[in-house]
């Protein structure tokens, strides 16, 4: 690895490590007005926060760093795990930086976590997000508009800042930066994994989670220069997607333990939210209104989102197949209701497309990955001896 | 039940001849609709003279039966993760084996199906599985959700111009009728009629010893109705029929009906927050009446509604009547909302106590309720109970561990109520 690669990881490794967001708060220092607003997955208006001068940060939970004690008093042992280190962070002061919360219709459980949110943070802004589930266009994007309009004018009331149809169309054409700074990044790890393994790829894109976008496209394009300079050994491992409908994430040690048992991660859905459309914003008429449209219409597909064509199944088994890979690997955070119950759909479209997976379920404080290592060691295996075409 | 009231044979009548109807319905070439409880729009549907059909109920209905674990087995074989919903699996496990339904009458497939996403992530999911398996008209129906407490122009709006670009149509589709406004009025006006006889069943509740339980006996035999009959002239006279029992045990001073006769004696009052056990529904049941255990108010009962509050249909703004009803379901409220109905609850019927049932597979009531015992006990100093078992799944019903909370938590009350200490704290408060 090069000095200048063997640097930029170790830097991701400590800004994933650093749940108190020092980097935020220095980025908020360094101009009076500004601000940072937390956004629970899977959906961040950031083109709205950013227009009205706040930066968006993706809170995903405690993780495996994180000890929860009081998170755990608010959820019976049958709820996932993300509210509680999530509520842990808050109460033991991690979320200090930022100047409130947002939290998407994604799940039941992240809907009730935003009424919990007053107790535990009162007086601090908060806004729940319903974004549309209706394919009905005048109604969804009537709808959508409203409420980023809505959120756009209290946070422009928060910083201070003129709202302005220039800002917003600024803002949009400063996320598309990263976005396609990303599609590049999926592209390179699928062509050569060996060069840009998965825990590398997770912890450059979860800086994505909290920087300005100009900031996080030359992240990664420093990161891309580098690593497919490095010339790594390519091994004889099985070339797998990773599918979970992830929001609670899985820790980075079984991401290791996958790669180690035998497997190439050429893909994932990691970090929903961060690649929140598949095609750019249309820049023209009124900017919240395109902004709403786009979520409509070039929004990303996720096991939180109504499937209106029925293709989640069919895409998942096409990816699978432009990607060359072997095989898919379902983890999913145990109790997690959007992944486990869009599991049987998404292994149907395997099966008729003869596409071999396996499953398994984690908690983001899994602290033991043998289990999973010799799951995934004998898929490896039984894929590399019968189902490789 | 060694005694019934009227009203519960004549319950039991009106579901038994939904069944016939349902199965009858293919022959007579009329179209089902699959919808769900919270926010159904069964005077909407009933304009285009289509049938409903309700997952959660066949799911719970044969859950009483003893028939939902092996449709449980059945969907968990095919995939479906132990972690998710039993009603979900239940309903899927039933159409596995054939679609035949809790009375032994086979279930129609759907002509359309009516995603009223309310209040509850998973019915999205649900939809989408049934989607797979039948090839009908979808309609989808989006709810937002009351974050912040209130109902808005905006979000009422968004549902009427849902209703009229897409719910409307696809009805208009599936029936091969125009959408009649004056019919829906009709369905409209015979609704906020029943509702006021509803309302008042409910409400006697605040007399002692109360009439109702309000719990057991409200999903039992005094809501239900409602889901599948609101705005029919039976409902109406079922309803009124309900109010003149209840007004007769009012008058001669008895409790409510239980399996086991009339409650004798009522020694303590409380308010239920969550959906019932329905494998062991009645051994549930006997734990709290045993112990002379009233329900004056529950949560769950308003999920199809929440009359008690205020809401009636209004058949003078046909389409947004319908659109607030969808949103101010009790599954579509916040977290602090459901905190000030429950203290509400417990002021306003004058309960001594209060006890969650926390269902396992449940996300939708279940997270985040620890954290409303604590703030219902802060609102109105009253301790609560915490249970914990499943709705259809009967592994996780274990009955010998809810008696002892039940009766230790009951203790404690009495204890309280006689000034003294507690002899020790219930076990599963936490
Ligand atoms: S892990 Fe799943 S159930 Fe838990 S908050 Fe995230 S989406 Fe919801
Ligand atoms: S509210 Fe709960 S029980 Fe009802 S469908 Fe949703 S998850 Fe299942």
């Amino acid at each position: 690895m090069s000095d200048d690669l063997t640097d930029l990881v170790r830097d991701l490794e400590r800004r994933f490590a650093d749940l108190s967001l020092a980097h935020v708060t220095a980025w908020k220092a360094e101009a009076p007005g500004r601000k940072a607003l937390g956004c629970m997955p899977v959906f961040c208006p950031r083109e709205v926060l950013w227009a009205a001068g706040a930066l968006p940060v993706f809170i995903r939970g405690g993780g495996d760093q994180l000890e929860t004690i009081r998170g755990d008093a608010y959820y019976q042992s049958y709820i996932c795990h993300l509210p509680r280190s999530t509520l842990e962070l808050c109460l033991g002061g991690w979320l200090d930086a930022l100047d409130g919360m947002l939290f998407p219709n994604t799940c039941d459980v992240i809907r009730n976590l935003s009424g919990l949110w007053s107790s535990v943070a009162p007086g601090r802004f908060s806004r729940f997000l319903d974004p549309p589930q209706t394919y009905d266009a005048p109604a969804a994007v009537g709808w959508w508009r409203g409420e980023l309009s809505r959120l756009y004018l209290d946070v422009c009331a928060m910083t201070g800042t003129r709202p302005s149809d220039e800002a917003l169309w600024a803002s949009i054409s400063a996320w598309e930066e990263p976005r396609g700074a990303l599609a590049k990044l999926s592209r390179a790890r699928a062509a050569q994994p060996w060069n840009l393994p998965a825990d590398e790829v997770y912890l450059l894109r979860r800086a994505g989670d909290a920087m300005p976008p100009r900031e996080f496209t030359r992240l990664v394009d420093c990161y891309l220069a580098c690593a497919v300079a490095r010339k790594a050994r390519r091994e004889d491992r099985i070339r797998v997607v990773l599918v979970g409908a992830f929001c609670e994430q899985p820790p980075l040690g079984l991401l290791r333990a996958l790669e180690r048992a035998g497997c190439y991660l050429v893909d994932d859905d990691l970090l929903l939210g961060a690649e929140d459309l598949v095609e750019p914003v249309d820049a023209v008429g009124d900017p919240l209104d395109a902004l709403a449209r786009a979520y409509l219409v070039k929004g990303a597909g996720s096991s939180v989102r109504y499937d209106e064509q029925r293709a989640r199944g069919l895409e998942l088994a096409r990816r699978a197949r432009s990607l060359h890979a072997d095989g898919v690997v379902f983890a999913a955070p145990s109790f997690c209701d959007p992944a486990l119950l869009d599991q049987p759909r998404l292994t149907r479209a395997l099966d008729e497309a003869g596409v071999p997976y396996t499953a398994f379920k984690y908690s983001e404080d899994t602290g033991q990955f043998q289990s999973f290592r010799e799951q995934a060691g004998t898929f490896s295996d039984s894929v590399k001896l019968w189902g490789r075409a | 039940m060694s005694r019934k009231e009227a009203s519960m044979e004549a319950q039991k009548a009106m579901l038994a001849d939904y069944f016939r109807r349902l199965a009858a319905a293919p022959g007579e070439r009329r179209p089902v609709v699959y919808t769900f409880v919270p926010g159904n729009l069964v005077e909407l549907l009933a304009a285009f003279d289509v049938l409903p059909v309700y997952p959660e109920i066949n799911a719970l209905q044969s859950a009483m039966r003893q028939r939902s674990s092996g449709f449980i087995r059945e969907a968990e074989r095919a995939g479906h993760s132990e972690d998710v919903c039993s009603y979900v699996k239940c309903d899927l496990g039933m159409m596995m084996k054939g679609n035949v339904g809790p009375t032994g009458e086979k279930i129609p497939p759907p002509d359309l199906l009516l995603l009223s996403f309310t209040g509850c992530f998973t019915f999205l999911k649900w939809f989408e599985l049934l989607r797979e398996q039948y090839n009908c008209e979808v309609a989808m129906l989006h709810v937002p959700y009351q974050g912040d407490g209130v109902i808005t122009q905006e979000m009422r709006d968004y549902v009427v111009r849902q209703l009229r670009n897409e719910v409307i149509p696809k009805l208009e589709k599936v029936s091969g009728r125009r959408f009649d406004e004056a019919k829906l009025q009709e369905h409209l006006s015979r609704s906020a009629r029943a509702e006021e006889d509803l309302v008042h069943t409910f409400h006697a509740a605040r007399r002692r010893p109360s009439p109702i339980d309000a719990y057991f006996g409200g999903v039992y035999y005094i809501a239900p109705i409602f889901t599948s009959f609101r705005g029919s002239e039976a409902a109406c006279g079922y309803y009124s029929a309900l109010r003149q029992e209840v007004d007769a045990r009012l008058a001669a001073g008895e409790g409510p009906v239980t399996p086991e006769g009339t409650l004798a004696k009522e020694r303590f009052r409380l308010v239920f927050e969550g959906p019932p056990n329905w494998t062991s529904f009645r051994d549930f049941w006997k734990i709290f009446y045993d112990e002379g255990a009233v329900a004056v108010a529950s949560t769950y009962t308003r999920v199809g509604g929440l009359y008690d509050r205020g809401f009636r249909h209004d058949p003078s703004k046909p389409l947004e009547t319908l659109a607030d009803y969808c949103l101010g379901c009790y599954t579509n409220l916040s977290l602090p909302s459901r905190v000030d109905l429950i203290a509400e609850d417990i002021k306003t019927y004058g309960a001594d106590g209060f006890v969650f049932h926390s269902v396992k597979s449940c996300n939708s009531f279940s997270a985040g309720q620890l954290h409303m015992l604590r703030e219902v006990e802060a609102k109105t100093g009253v301790p609560g109970a915490f249970i914990e078992s499943d709705l259809v799944d009967g592994r996780y019903y274990g009955h010998a561990n809810i008696k002892n909370r039940v009766e230790s938590y009951l203790q404690m009350l009495a204890a309280r109520r006689e000034g003294q200490e507690p002899p020790r704290a219930p076990e599963g408060s936490p």
